[in-house]
């Protein structure tokens, strides 16, 4: 191949001097050429793209207007708006305490007031008849309903950003934690490397099975544990049967988990940041948390960028822990809105309310996505 | 993994065989008639002796006649119907299906089922006990070789120690003797859970199957049986509610546990009392042999009641060969062939005729009473499309009243979700 | 070294070890319970035991695993659809990005944002329409030397794969790597007249070993390890890949043996892999994240 260059090369520069018009031909065969290539080069992996990305979403998004089940004799109908509106509404009202005729609160025998049932409130007024509880709170003698149409939802709404909130900073600064401890020349580090590593291997179905495991109240590793060292003081906890501990645990199990990637990818950060730098400030006696703060940190500052927005957008798709742990339970405290697109648009069936969550899931996390990259760019800016 | 890019070849292919979608829509496939003629079976995935003793039925029809070859495949019981929803969706449903009996109706209205009359003969289907069919609009689409029979499981030794009167079937326990009974095992010591009643088995039909029947017994239903379409005063009514709040009661007071971490308590003498089907009747006689006490569940009030309708068999309407399904389902429902499973893993035959044939379960036989009890006291699930949701809702909210949510708020949230369930699909052709 | 130097690596063993533990801890147990019988892993439960392989050793729930599923099956399945979908979709994902950062054609600054943006649609987001879709696709096979349709795309193998081929955030990490590549290369090719494909193929390709080790890599565990969709999309047997088949011992007969052995079998492999390429490992993960 070489060997030709040397040939071509003063043969095309002897053609092109006799005859422009040549040569501009030739350089536009192949530019001709190269956009075909590109075209054709391109086209696998966006058909690909579109077949299995945009199109599936297009399909959701043309589906979430109408009433479309996954099977059934009837035929399909639009709805207009009428899944988002079920998704999305909430509202509240204020309620009275019940009166007796003599206008005294009407009081429990606990001596708390008295209200009237919300739910024939609710389905008897056409403006209230598809909403539900969502949650409530009591103040003197009103109370306060906040109401929603689907209330599995915006608790499962909830949810998500609550695992979201636990598990970015845990999971990162775990990971951060990790690199920095074995960011240092010893023997055998490369083997804690690996071990801390070894989690990410592990497939999350088998990593959640076997935590199952450990966090189960009464044979559980964790409680024998919890309660050994604290004398029996603490627990036992029903972790994964607790509404208030179901999601910590499934939060740190994932942080477990997967912080091995984010460890390995703050190391290589790490180890990109000048030693003059460290050793500048050593002369200059500056301690080691104020290096970290002063040089470590700004030095990891596109790390720690990248690594937040992906592990919160990876965050925000939570469903397999959930399914094979706790099924969303107890009482919805672990379900999800991926969790509930799932249930809804498969397991019942309800295609077109499934992808109305989808397509409400993409918003959200495309609305992040642009909200985190805003923030860390005008840090930069700053 | 240097240098180059190996396979690309295969890579190609692959990707222009399978997308290439434009072509060959007219084409039919011009299957050779190749003799016999393959007859595809779905089921759960069960225990072996289950699958064993299914497995041999199945050889012996494939060996009875020369046209069919019967061939059964196993799928994890956790997503069952979801895997029937997704193979039903395209169009890959197996001739003969294993369904549970109060999903049928669904399947059915979907118009994945073929009614059972005209292709299996009358005669065979009309001895069979009543919860041994799945019947929709005055057709059955579905009939089993058994019947499974929850019970109450537990230990002559255990009871006679702690002073609890054994239940029969003429005196089954009141809702104060269970309680009573409960709380001088837990006060015994020896269980610090007395009764399983397999709370962790959640997602596939068991809390439906287990429990809506202690629904009846309180005097409630799942749904309003007059016309499928409101749940309204029934699931969330008075009655459901003296349920709930007993159903709740015991976690509370620790005579069940939430979640236990597998299914061999009882077996282990962890527990002194096992609400469970009759599958289990043989692990239990392997721990505790003739120690081993069944008894009815007891009556809430209105009868002590069980849940009729075990898995069935039903014809797929995307078979091609219906006649040899046909045939298949036929010979399985015959007395011999009942007798034989039933001998095979101690399950109770749904056949009259079936039940004389075996020792266990004919007049007088050892295990006779699962027999009457089926008969006698077994309620069949709401035989509606929508049952699915009913399971699903129900499911639901027990599950939350077991964790200690409200119980009228978790009843009403599962009125809400089946009605809306119910306007959703209009009626599920139900109508005022 | 000092004492005192001795002393704080001494803590800083303690440190990693204690992290170790807790890190190595539910794999070891799981493996290392999957060899006993089921009363042994509960009694050891307590103490170091646990994830030492002491006591008496069996391999019953191995056998038990075999017994009631076919294990080897979906071991098999799992091999051919993670294998075929990194291949393709190493060969896919890099041509994209080649043509995106090293040719000249019109459209292309739209693909490339296009491509960016399409990286944050998660999987999840669009499986219950993909489930529709694939419903309606048809299979193609031969029949008798004709072309006829046998299904749909559903339960087959290449439903498992083709969706998972062209993956948004693959092409980005090639894209920047052939980014960074001199373009001299193949300036002097081109003059050669050697078409763009022979550049990638010959120049690109030979010069670009770590982004494929990084992307097979990644593309490696994401394939091993799908859960939700062929729950949803397979139900045969013959197709079913490993993880989906575990649910096969949360039947109602819950033996913790038998599901730690299936569950330690469908890990050690890719366990015993990442050990071996350890290092590899490593430092194609570390290098994707710190271009991103």
């Amino acid at each position: 191949m070489h060997s030709n260059i040397d040939e071509a090369r003063p043969r095309r520069l002897a053609d092109g001097a006799g005859t422009g018009e040549a040569k501009v031909t030739t350089y536009r065969q192949a530019r001709r050429r190269e956009r075909r290539f590109g075209y054709l080069l391109s086209f696998p992996a966006l058909l690909g793209l579109f077949m299995f990305l945009v199109l599936p979403f297009l399909m959701a998004v043309v589906l979430s207007f109408s009433d479309q089940r996954l099977l059934s004799p009837n035929q399909a109908e639009w709805v207009g708006l009428r899944n988002y509106d079920r998704l999305l509404s909430v509202s509240w009202l204020v309620q009275e305490a019940e009166r007796s005729e003599l206008g005294e609160v009407v009081r429990t025998a606990e001596g708390e007031p008295e209200f009237p049932a919300l739910r024939t409130l609710l389905r008897g007024d056409p403006a209230y008849r598809e909403y539900r509880e969502f949650t409530s709170w009591q103040w003197g003698e009103k109370r306060y309903v906040l109401l929603a149409k689907d209330p599995r939802f915006i608790q499962s709404f909830l949810n998500t950003l609550l695992f979201v909130m636990l598990v970015v900073p845990l999971q990162c600064g775990l990971a951060l934690g990790l690199a920095l401890l074995i960011n240092r020349q010893l023997r055998g580090i490369s083997v804690f490397r690996a071990i801390f590593f070894s989690p990410v291997v592990t497939s999350i179905v088998v990593v959640s099975i076997v935590w199952t495991f450990l966090y189960h109240r009464d044979v559980g590793v964790l409680n024998h544990y919890l309660q050994a060292l604290t004398f029996g003081l603490v627990g036992p906890i029903d972790w994964l049967g607790d509404p208030d501990w179901a999601m910590p645990s499934i939060v740190i199990m994932s942080a477990w988990q997967a912080c091995g990637v984010q460890m390995l990818i703050f190391l290589a950060g790490l180890q990109g940041i000048s030693q003059d730098l460290y050793e500048a400030a050593e002369l200059d006696g500056a301690g080691r948390w104020s290096q970290f703060w002063n040089i470590t940190l700004p030095g990891l500052r596109n790390t720690l960028v990248f690594v937040i927005l992906s592990t919160t957008v990876q965050a925000f798709g939570l469903f397999t822990q959930v399914d094979v742990m706790t099924g969303g339970g107890p009482q919805g405290s672990t379900s999800t809105v991926m969790f509930h697109a799932v249930a809804k648009g498969f397991r019942e069936q309800d295609i077109a309310y499934g992808s109305a969550v989808s397509v409400v899931f993409f918003l959200v996390i495309l609305l992040i996505a642009l909200l985190q990259k805003k923030f860390f760019d005008a840090r930069e800016a700053k | 993994m240097q240098k180059s890019v190996p396979g690309r070849r295969f890579g190609m292919s692959m990707t222009t065989l399978s997308l290439g979608m434009s072509v060959a829509l007219s084409m039919v496939a011009a299957t050779a008639h190749a003799d016999p003629q393959r007859i595809e079976y779905w089921r759960t995935e069960a225990s072996q002796a289950e699958i064993e003793s299914q497995q041999a039925a199945i050889d012996r029809f494939n060996q009875s006649q020369p046209r069919w070859r019967v061939e059964m495949s196993r799928l994890p019981a956790g997503s069952y119907t979801e895997a029937m929803t997704a193979a039903a969706l395209a169009g890959d449903l197996p001739c003969v299906m294993y369904i549970d009996q109060p999903v049928a109706p669904n399947f059915a209205w979907s118009e994945f089922l073929r009614p059972l009359d005209g292709l299996v003969p009358a005669e065979t289907l009309a001895p069979l006990l009543e919860t041994a069919k799945a019947t929709y609009g005055g057709e059955i689409y579905a009939a089993g070789q058994n019947e499974e029979v929850l019970v109450l499981y537990g230990r002559r030794s255990v009871l006679e120690e702690h002073g609890i009167r054994i239940a029969t079937l003429d005196h089954p326990w009141s809702q104060a003797e269970f309680l009573a009974a409960l709380e001088a095992l837990k006060q015994g010591g020896d269980f610090l859970y007395p009764l399983d009643i397999q709370a962790g088995w959640t997602g596939d039909e068991w809390y439906s199957y287990a429990f809506g029947p202690w629904l009846l017994s309180f005097g409630g239903d799942q749904i309003d049986r007059g016309n499928y379409l409101y749940a309204e005063g029934v699931l969330n009514g008075e009655e459901v509610l003296a349920w709930g709040e007993f159903f709740q009661g015991l976690f509370e007071a620790g005579y069940v546990d939430r979640n236990p971490s597998d299914n061999r308590g009882f077996d282990q003498g962890r527990v002194a009392l096992n609400y469970v089907g009759s599958w289990e009747l043989r692990n239990h006689l392997d721990a505790w042999g003739d120690d081993l006490v069944v008894m009815p569940v007891p009556d809430f009030g209105h009868g002590t009641t069980i849940g009729g309708g075990s898995w069935q068999l039903g014809i797929s309407t995307q078979c091609d060969a219906p006649e040899g399904a046909a045939a298949f389902v036929d010979f399985m429902l015959q007395p011999a062939e009942i007798a034989e499973a039933a001998r095979a893993r101690i399950t109770v035959p749904s056949h009259p005729q079936a039940a004389a044939l075996t020792e266990d379960f004919r007049e007088g036989g050892r295990w006779r009473f699962f027999y009457d009890y089926a008969e006698a006291h077994a309620r069949l699930r709401p035989a509606t499309p929508g049952y699915p949701t009913i399971s699903s809702a129900f499911e639901r909210a027990a599950r939350d009243i077991r964790d200690g949510r409200d119980v009228q708020e978790a009843l009403d949230e599962a009125v809400d979700a089946i009605e809306r369930d119910i306007a959703d699909n209009r009626g599920y052709g139900f109508h005022e | 070294m000092t004492a005192n130097k001795r002393l704080k690596t001494l803590a800083w063993y303690l440190v990693l070890a204690g992290l170790g533990y807790l890190f190595l801890f539910p794999l070891l147990f799981m493996i290392v319970s999957s060899f006993k019988p089921e009363s042994a892993i509960f009694t050891d439960l307590y103490s170091l035991r646990a994830i030492l392989p002491v006591g008496e050793l069996t391999l019953d729930n191995y056998r038990g695993v075999f017994e009631k599923s076919r294990i080897g099956y979906y071991f098999l399945n799992s091999l051919l659809i993670t294998g075929g979908t990194v291949i393709m979709g190493l060969f896919v994902n890099s041509l994209l990005a080649y043509s995106l950062s090293r040719l000249e054609w019109r459209g292309q600054k739209l693909i490339l944002s296009a491509v960016i943006a399409l990286m944050i649609i998660p999987l999840e987001a669009v499986v219950v329409p993909m489930l529709l879709l694939v419903s309606k696709l048809p299979t193609l096979g031969w029949e008798e030397g004709r072309l006829v349709i046998e299904g749909s795309w559903m339960n087959t193998r290449h439903v498992q794969m083709l969706p998972f081929v062209a993956n948004a955030f693959f092409i980005f990490l090639f894209y920047q790597f052939f980014r960074d590549i001199p373009k001299d290369f193949d300036e002097a090719a081109k003059l050669d007249g050697a078409s763009p494909f022979q550049i990638y193929r010959h120049i690109i390709v030979p010069m670009s070993g770590p982004v494929f080790a990084t992307v097979a890599i990644l593309h490696f565990m994401v394939m091993w390890n799908q859960y939700l969709w062929p729950i949803m999309a397979v139900q045969s047997e013959a197709v079913r890949p490993v993880m989906p088949g575990i649910q096969i011992f949360f039947g109602r007969e819950t033996e913790w043996g038998e599901i730690l052995a299936y569950a330690s079998f469908i890990t050690l492999p890719v366990l015993v892999v990442f050990m071996i390429f350890q290092k590899r490992f490593v430092r194609s993960l570390a290098g994707a994240g710190i271009k991103g």
